[in-house]
């Protein structure tokens, strides 16, 4: 479980998060999602410690990160699993060279045994057949599946994924989010999600924290996105024609 | 002064939370054989003409009958070991490995690839730049080692082929009062340069921001900056050192 408390961020003086609480729970994706240039990855990246909030406190398990000692912090990341936007693989590795990399680096296992888990991975996301090739061989869909692999090859209990299906067909992006579900289930990660995909929220909006001008202004399960009584979250969320017809 | 103050806190940075010695051992070898092998075709090519035009020009300019011709041997001895192997090799090892070193990283930095070991709590600036750093600081100086060897090697081509002077006379003057001091002082700039170079280099490709425009920038940043600090840290040397 992550628990964060009045998150505050600025940049030059203007101020991006003003204050964000939350919990996310493991066993079901957690979703952030708001307009462009409300906070969200800044929120997540807060999360992960690539940027160092102003005020506030993130805690994993009761295990406080914000102020942890460099030792504790990086023990805390060696239990977490990262698909960036832009799949944020290694150009110059493999397929297999990437997702085995947190092994070579983080543990002490054989290379057969590193294998393996590799091979279990990969097949994992359905790409059992792709391990000799480099990044730049493979779709858009496929790098993100290989990020997802090599989130989870560590046995991560702590999913983090910046905008899983930006670039990617509708199609693609429900297998994206498909297997996103199924492992945050299948191994009780506690699983945190930014999109503004719509497609998403309806899928696997088991907890949505809707933030605007970096305040968190409704949180909720998908099922009550329709009795939110927040202008502002109804605006967003039913502001494609689809939706709205949906919505009607 | 903000980004020299940064450039000190990067170095500083490369040595805290490390990986393990077989990791950087690995890496560092890499980096070696990238760097080293790479660049070895280029600094033999612009060596071999360097020690061939400079003995042209020192004999074109030597015309006095009272200067014997091993003279001109002799400067291109002193000027291959003191200057035109350490020093200009070096401006062409920042405008090789220096760019590539800057957009390298900064094109790690901008598809996020520097994030994701970040995450994965490992020391991205250790674990990147460490190894380009002491692989630039094993592999440069045997690069001007062989730079000086075939500068002089060209020279004595262009020489003897051309008929300003004989082979005796070359390898005569090549040998006359030498100094060995003049080659740890070579040795001494190289490591210098080189550490400069990847340094720079490096601190410029790891905090790119941007995009592919910015890499690019980065790229020209880190040659320009590596060769004011080349020609500075050269000068400097000179003047302690010698």
């Amino acid at each position: 479980m992550i628990r964060i408390e009045n998150i505050k961020k600025s940049f030059s003086g203007k101020e991006v998060l003003k204050g964000i609480d939350g919990v996310f729970e493991p066993g079901k994706p957690n979703l952030i999602i708001g307009a462009s240039g409300t906070g969200k990855s800044v929120l997540l990246k807060c999360i992960v410690g690539l940027i160092q909030p102003d005020e506030g406190s993130i805690y994993y398990n009761d295990t406080e990160f914000t102020n942890a000692s460099r030792d504790d912090k990086t023990d805390i990341r060696r239990q977490i699993g990262m698909l960036f936007q832009g799949g944020a693989l290694f150009d110059s590795k493999t397929v297999e060279q990437n997702v085995m990399f947190p092994l070579d680096i983080l543990t002490k296992m054989p290379l057969d045994e590193k294998l393996d888990r590799v091979n279990f991975c990969l097949e994992r996301v359905g790409l059992s057949d792709q391990n000799k090739k480099l990044p730049s061989e493979i779709s858009g869909g496929m790098q993100k599946r290989v990020g997802i692999a090599r989130a989870i090859v560590n046995n991560s209990k702590f999913l983090f994924c910046d905008e899983p299906n930006s670039g990617l067909d509708p199609l693609t992006s429900i297998t994206i989010d498909d297997l996103i579900m199924e492992i945050t289930e299948e191994y009780n990660i506690t699983t945190v999600v930014v999109t503004h995909d719509m497609n998403s929220l309806l899928g696997i909006g088991e907890n949505i924290m809707f933030l605007h001008k970096g305040l968190k202004l409704w949180e909720g399960h998908k099922d009550d996105i329709t009795q939110s009584g927040v202008k502002e979250f109804e605006d967003f969320v039913f502001a494609s024609k689809v939706m709205a017809k949906l919505r009607k | 002064m903000e980004t020299l103050g940064k450039y000190f806190l990067f170095l500083g940075k490369l040595f805290i939370n490390r990986e393990t010695f077989a990791t950087y051992f690995r890496l560092t070898m890499e980096e070696a054989i990238q760097i080293g092998i790479n660049s070895i075709f280029l600094v033999s090519l612009v060596s071999f003409f360097m020690g061939a035009v400079t003995t042209i020009q020192t004999a074109y300019n030597l015309i006095s009958p009272l200067i014997p011709d091993y003279v001109i041997s002799l400067v291109v001895r002193d000027m291959t070991i003191l200057e035109l192997a350490p020093t200009i090799i070096g401006v062409i090892y920042a405008g090789k490995v220096g760019s590539s070193m800057a957009s390298g990283l900064g094109t790690m930095r901008i598809s996020e690839q520097i994030d994701a070991l970040e995450v994965m709590g490992i020391n991205s600036a250790s674990y990147l730049v460490l190894p380009k750093i002491l692989g630039s600081l094993l592999t440069y100086p045997m690069l001007v080692i062989l730079s000086g060897l075939l500068n002089i090697l060209g020279g004595y081509l262009a020489g003897t082929l051309t008929g300003v002077i004989t082979p005796f006379e070359y390898i005569y003057g090549i040998r006359y009062e030498f100094n060995d001091y003049t080659v740890t002082f070579a040795l001494i700039k190289a490591f210098v340069f080189a550490f400069l170079v990847s340094s720079i280099s490096s601190f410029k490709g790891y905090y790119t921001t941007g995009g592919s425009l910015e890499v690019g920038k980065a790229s020209t940043a880190a040659v320009t900056q590596s060769v004011i600090a080349i020609l500075l840290a050269d000068y400097l040397l000179a003047q302690l050192l010698l």
